[in-house]
């Protein structure tokens, strides 16, 4: 295991030196400032106008579940943008053929790529999630429910794309696997709000609709799952909001969404092993 | 003629085993109609190798020959269609005989952000080198390939010269049994060329078998001890470097006096051509072998001889007439 865990430190390196990266770790950090800054004129607002402190509570609530949906998107788009040429490109560029040349089994090679990218991402959520309910509560005095398990979903949401991406790499070019996935995650976001509105039109076909792209491609279901883990029952129940517990997927969707991982990454693993570099 | 004699193809099965180790003791490459397709494409035909241990082997052939998948074959980054081929014994691929390999892929590339010696760290631990042995070895490579002055920088600052460089101590850093270099002095100037030749050959002069292969064939002739030409996926001709020339015909170079039309005319006993302009005398014999009669003829027939020149066939003669004309590839 010496290569893999050799694989897995210099792929960690390699991601955490990618500008795209720090990019989305300013943008991380720029959105933190525009999130405590309007939490902050939010307070302030609130000592103009009588609303009861209950209120103002489920307010400032919403705007923390709002705030931790843009970290799970930028840690989703973060996933997919540093990790979808880490085997296309270095097979493309022939990268590969120095390493894959070593007396370490192909496996090796992949598992540790996967480890390294997965630690670098677990980095990033840790910094931006728990950034934000830093803010968050430092600013409003407001927190998630059940934080610890938000965020373990955020970060199944981020490797079950990364399993995705690590498929595609192996078997298409960098451009195409990144079309692809991006496409997926799109029919996941677009299939998790049409479910989301089936609760406001009672619909049993968006449901339906919602189901089957939560099969395509589970990464919006987890998330959904996290936000009900998150908000508090009432808040959850309330109707405007956004993350209202309609269609709350089931712990079945999530066993589902990390047996989809595990097959993603059997598969590309697979085909990496017989595949010429 | 490349060591036909010590293995044969194909053998008998029931003495398989047998030759197949007794091979292994002196053979370190051998390859059975080793085919390649992609798609409708046959990138080798029927590869058929035996490579001594301790030598040079040069791997020579124009541009889409499939120089570069039978390579790959033989370290297992690419599956062949069907053959088969054995490194030291082994079959190509076996994780455990790669840490006998060493490999300098023809346009090295590595993450540009390390120092030449992160780099050959980063590679000498997946050989297995243990954390002792790579700080003593490390810089011994960097020296070795003459990059001791740059050792600090990062790889994003090299040349294409310097990448070669490290790329080639990346590949013998482990001291590996059989070396493969692909293209290993394109983008040298004339020194690193020298530093390349200099360090193949002392990789032989511990023991390992080299594997090269390289467009530039005056690097090759003075390298190789070996040589296979590929053509259209096929092995056409393979020869040992010093009979390069043997059975190829002679040209020779003279300057002599008096030399009438009917002495050149019996010159053609021994010569396919024989022209005079002046005082130069140029022919072409069938085998250095008559040049010595040819000589007693001229001086019998009574002409003054002032250089007698024979120029044996370069490899690159030898080459372009196996080849034959450029297709453009």
């Amino acid at each position: 295991m010496t290569g893999c865990w050799t694989i897995a430190g210099i792929t960690f390196r390699e991601a955490a030196r990618k500008k795209i990266l720090w990019t989305a770790l300013i943008a991380g950090l720029g959105f933190l400032a525009l999130f405590g800054a309007a939490l902050h004129f939010q307070i302030e607002d609130f000592r103009t106008h009588a609303i009861a402190p209950f209120i103002r509570y489920q307010i400032l609530s919403a705007m923390l579940m709002v705030g931790l949906y843009v970290v799970d998107l930028l840690a989703v788009v973060m996933t997919i943008l540093t990790s979808v040429d880490t085997i296309s490109g270095e097979i493309s560029s022939g990268t590969i053929h120095a390493i894959a040349t070593k007396p370490i089994p192909r496996w090796q090679i992949f598992a540790g790529k996967w480890i390294g990218f997965a630690g670098m991402i677990g980095a990033f959520v840790l910094l931006t999630f728990g950034g934000t309910i830093a803010v968050a509560y430092g600013i409003a005095g407001v927190r998630p429910e059940h934080a610890i398990v938000g965020g373990v979903l955020v970060f199944l949401e981020c490797l079950l794309t990364l399993a995705v991406t690590f498929l595609f790499g192996t078997w298409f070019s960098t451009l195409t696997s990144g079309v692809i996935v991006i496409g997926l995650c799109g029919i996941a976001f677009m299939g998790g709000w049409l479910e989301q509105m089936s609760g406001f039109t009672e619909s049993a076909r968006l449901v339906m609709v919602g189901v089957v792209t939560s099969l395509i491609m589970p990464s919006e279901a987890i998330w959904r799952r996290a936000a009900f883990e998150m908000q508090t029952p009432l808040a959850g129940s309330l109707p405007f909001s956004p993350f209202a517990n309609v269609s709350i997927p089931s712990p079945t969707m999530i066993g589902y969404a990390g047996f989809y991982l595990v097959v993603a990454l059997i598969i590309a693993l697979s085909h990496f092993q017989i595949r010429d570099l | 003629m490349i060591q036909e004699a010590q293995f044969r193809w194909p053998i008998p099965w029931s003495n398989l085993e047998e030759n197949v180790l007794e091979s292994s003791q002196t053979l370190a490459i051998q390859t059975e109609n080793l085919r390649k397709e992609y798609g409708s494409k046959v990138a080798v035909r029927n590869l058929s190798l035996s490579v001594p241990r301790g030598s040079i082997f040069g791997f020579l052939g124009p541009n889409g020959a499939g120089k570069s998948s039978s390579i790959k074959m033989l370290l297992g980054l690419i599956t062949p269609t069907s053959g088969e081929a054995l490194l030291l014994g082994k079959p190509a691929g076996d994780v455990q005989t790669r840490r006998k390999i060493g490999f300098l892929p023809e346009h090295f590339r590595f993450y540009d952000w390390l120092t030449p010696s992160e780099l050959l760290r980063l590679h000498g631990r997946l050989c297995g080198m243990s954390a002792a042995r790579l700080k003593e070895r490390v810089p011994q490579m960097i020296e070795l390939v003459g990059l001791a002055p740059h050792r600090d920088k990062r790889i994003h600052d090299f040349s294409k010269g310097m990448m070669q460089r490290i790329g080639l101590a990346q590949a013998i850093i482990h001291e590996p049994e059989i070396v493969f270099l692909d293209e290993p002095t394109s983008g040298l100037d004339p020194m690193g060329r020298r530093l390349v030749r200099d360090v193949i050959r002392a990789q032989r002069g511990r023991g390992a078998t080299v594997f090269l292969n390289s467009h530039l064939l005056s690097e090759v002739e003075i390298t190789c001890d070996n040589v296979a030409f590929l053509k259209d996926g096929e092995v056409v001709a393979s020869k040992e470097l010093r009979s390069i020339g043997e059975d190829e015909e002679v040209h020779v170079s003279a300057r002599a006096r008096k030399l009438s039309h009917e002495v050149i005319a019996g010159l053609r006993r021994w010569t396919t051509l024989a022209t005079v302009e002046g005082e130069y005398l140029t022919l072409s014999a069938r085998s250095s072998d008559v040049l010595p009669e040819v000589v007693r003829y001229l001086v019998a027939s009574g002409a003054d001889i002032y250089s007698f020149t024979p120029r044996k066939a370069s490899l690159e003669d030898v080459f372009m007439s196996i080849m034959g004309e450029d297709r453009g590839l």
